[in-house]
């Protein structure tokens, strides 16, 4: 078989894009986070929260550095293997990702020095202030590559010139229709993904019992943030849902498998879509529930597969089984904190070992729910690049050939799996040292004299 | 009335603030493992930490500018230079996370010291066979690279690469001159002194060697009477060379890096006139990879506000780490 320079690079794509979101699905809410940290110890003086700030940011700064350069491979992707995409959408496309880049990734860069390295030279403001500027750089980023995100998959404000895109309204293009509910829904997955890894943290502290007061704060901090967090994150995805029945059909009807249009749909707890027999086997399914969770009417029509030409259908069992996983994991976060706060009520919230254990065992929901839903959005929008309108085969660059692709895809396969796991290995130890050795100044601002110490930058 | 040129300054501002911005501490990462002590290369890190990942973030946002302004280029040149692109970036990565990752690992230490200085200087090495790649021009069919992936790599673009590899060395040197003092001071003159000369001698090479295998750059540079109008270029080049060695002799911490900078933007200007008005050379002007102008003006209205903020900011951030390497700041 020849090698398919179009599979290669959208598994070249789908590699590079898995390992990066993870990190900014970490270091969204975790510098907010921070900032909510830094914030209270501002204005409270109390010392906890600045041990458990400066704790996490030692482990932010693995993760940002790591995102860092993770996604500076992003946009090359692009020009490398997706010329024809870059050349045809490029009007539309660049100026959302170039806001990015000048208001987010310089914002960052210019605050995080300050922000890990800062603490003894600037004012305590100025420090929170960074911490602010931080988090505030980190939302814009999401934003603007949100709205690009969403333009590709619900494109408006458009005209079409000699085969390109040619921008008419600015506002439709980045207010297009999918991006406020995939701008919500993704920030809040974000948030929620943190919340699930302080709450693993803080019970990994308290059980320890070195730093349980330390532990002890993280707990009840974020469990009254996932509170809120966690059913938002239901209704979102639920306001979601709807703009995709809207916009995107038979993204939806691969979402359920659901072949033949029709009112009164059931839906599928469990199947094995066929996509060949156009049907789906070994099916478990509670009638009338489909229609009443998708349209919201017991009568509602939801759309089938068979509406759309063949060559138009995304892969159904992927989209299928993702959004399954996510929908799963997302119950399950409710669950675990409404088990907390019960426990919490009963005054046996730090007490309960079985619950802190779960906790532990939980750290990483999160991350999986996140990439469940990703893998579902972005699977379940093929075969198009821009929806209906630009086709992922017609999308790849022309020059390149299958081995091109193969020597690349195994490039970074490599690389990210030796820096992968070494930059999850040194956030545990830094997770493991605890925030035992960090020491509370009694004084911040730079000294009046300069020091004049040698360079020897003790390690 | 066309807003091509403005956007042809911001795009040649971006990609000259990355050269010397990246160019300086990833210069400091090809001298790393020169250093003769644990506690030097500490410092040689600990004067680039608080601010490496500003100086990379220009790379995407020249990048991006590429994409936004001149989409075609953006399409023709990276297909083009696949390999490199794909060497430096896989290099970037290991560079980077070196930073995090050597000094919290004292079992590996060895590794991530190499990953840092070997990603510096193979990342440095891409840059400039892309550097080659884009002056030399590619085979262009419509709108689209038609030739091979392999195409970039030539005798000269290797070359170019070396040559960079040594540009970048003096302008970190001249960073660790004005950032460290002491024995490490001492060293970093040697160090600027041995990378100025390599950069000198290899730029010479470049200029001899272009005209040799292109005739049309030959024609332009030497015809009566452009080599009045540009002759300037060389002449302030050698002149900026001068003042450098003097600055260097005289031991002044600050001069040694500005004038360094200078060198790097009269080379940048010879690139800039010997292109100028391709953006693919031979096949597209700047005008014709234009995008389109309601996208030119909607990035450029607020490019143009933003850089200022930007400038304000960075400038802050580098002002709060200002003077030497402090012991007690930075990686510890």
């Amino acid at each position: 078989m020849a090698l398919d320079p179009i599979i290669l690079s959208r598994l070249q794509f789908a590699w590079v894009i898995t390992w990066h979101i993870l990190l900014p699905a970490f270091t969204v809410g975790i510098a907010s986070y921070i900032a909510l940290l830094e914030g209270l110890y501002f204005f409270t003086g109390k010392d906890v929260y600045f041990r458990i700030s400066s704790f996490w940011i030692r482990i932010f700064a693995i993760a940002f550095g790591m995102g860092v350069v993770t996604g500076v491979v992003m946009p090359f992707q692009f020009g490398t293997n997706w010329s024809r995409f870059s050349d045809i959408t490029a009007n539309i496309v660049s100026p959302l990702l170039a806001y990015e880049g000048l208001t987010a990734f310089t914002l960052e860069a210019g605050f995080l020095g300050v922000l890990l390295f800062g603490r003894k030279l600037v004012p305590q403001w100025a420090h929170f202030c960074s911490a602010l500027l931080v988090a505030f750089g980190t939302l814009l980023s999401s934003f603007w590559i949100l709205s690009t995100n969403s333009w590709m998959q619900t494109p408006a404000g458009y005209r079409m010139v000699d085969g390109r895109f040619v921008p008419v309204d600015w506002m439709a293009i980045i207010f297009n229709p999918s991006f406020p509910y995939r701008l919500a829904h993704t920030v809040d997955a974000f948030y929620v993904t943190t919340g699930f890894v302080v709450l693993a943290v803080g019970a990994w502290l308290i059980r320890k019992k070195t730093f349980a007061a330390e532990g002890r704060v993280m707990l009840t901090t974020t469990l009254t943030l996932l509170a809120v967090l966690v059913p938002l994150q239901i209704l979102l995805g639920d306001m979601h849902g709807l703009n995709t029945l809207e916009y995107q059909p038979a993204k939806l009807a691969a979402i359920e498998a659901h072949w033949n249009s029709e009112a009164r749909a059931p839906l599928a707890l469990f199947a094995i879509p066929d996509e060949k027999a156009e049907t789906n086997h070994a099916v478990l399914e509670v009638p009338l529930l489909g229609s009443l969770i998708l349209t919201h009417d017991v009568n509602g029509v939801v759309p089938g597969l068979k509406d759309f030409p063949a060559s138009d259908r995304p892969p159904v069992a992927v989209p299928f089984f993702a959004f399954r996983i996510m929908v799963g994991l997302g119950l399950l976060m409710l669950a675990l904190v409404v088990l907390g706060w019960a426990l919490h009520f009963a005054g046996r919230l730090f007490t309960s070992d079985w619950f802190l254990k779960a906790l532990m065992w939980c750290g990483p929901i999160g991350f999986l729910a996140v990439l469940a839903g990703w893998t579902t959005t972005e699977v379940g929008r093929q075969p198009w690049t821009v929806y209906g309108l630009l086709r992922t085969s017609d999308s790849v660059t022309p020059s390149l050939t299958g081995g091109d692709v193969l020597i690349s895809l195994l490039g970074y396969g490599v690389v990210y799996l030796v820096v992968y796991p070494v930059g999850v290995w040194f956030m545990a130890r830094a997770i493991q040292r605890g925030p035992g050795d960090i020491v509370v100044p009694v004084g911040g601002g730079r000294p009046a004299a300069p020091v004049k110490a040698p360079p020897t930058g003790a390690a | 009335m066309s807003i091509v040129p403005v956007w042809t300054l911001i795009l040649g501002a971006a990609v000259f603030f990355y050269v010397v911005l990246d160019g300086f501490d990833l210069g400091i990462g090809i001298l790393y493992n020169f250093a003769k002590s644990r506690a030097d290369r500490q410092a040689m890190m600990n004067s680039i930490a608080p601010i490496w990942d500003g100086n990379e973030t220009w790379l995407v946002l020249g990048g991006l500018g590429l994409l936004a302004a001149f989409p075609l280029a953006f399409a023709i040149i990276l297909p083009a230079v696949y390999f490199p692109i794909l060497v430096m970036l896989l290099a970037l990565v290991f560079r980077g996370v070196a930073f995090e990752f050597q000094f919290r690992d004292a079992e590996h230490r060895h590794f991530w010291d190499h990953a840092f200085s070997i990603g510096s200087a193979v990342a440095t090495f891409a840059q400039g066979i892309v550097l080659r790649a884009f002056i030399q021009g590619f085979d262009v069919e419509a709108r689209q690279f038609v030739g091979g992936s392999f195409d970039c790599f030539t005798p000269f673009s290797l070359f170019t690469g070396f040559a960079l590899m040594c540009g970048y060395a003096l302008l970190g040197a001249c960073w660790l001159i004005l950032k460290t003092e002491g024995a490490l001071g001492e060293e970093a003159r040697r160090w600027a002194r041995r990378a100025f000369l390599a950069t000198f001698a290899s730029v010479g090479v470049v200029s001899l060697w272009t005209p040799l295998i292109d005739a049309d750059i030959a024609a332009r540079w030497f015809s009566f009477p452009n080599i009045l109008y540009l002759s300037p270029v060389p002449i302030a080049t050698a002149l900026t060379g001068f003042l450098w060695w003097r600055a260097v002799a005289k031991k002044q911490d600050l001069a040694p890096f500005l004038y360094a900078i200078l060198l790097f933007s009269l080379a940048f200007l010879g690139i800039a006139i010997r292109l100028f008005p391709m953006i693919v050379p031979h096949h597209f002007s700047l005008e014709q990879a234009a995008s389109d102008p309601s996208t030119q003006v909607f990035l450029g209205l607020g490019t143009l506000f933003l850089l200022p903020v930007i400038f304000v900011y960075t400038g802050w951030s580098y002002w709060v780490f200002r003077g030497k390497v402090r012991g007690d700041i930075g990686y510890h």
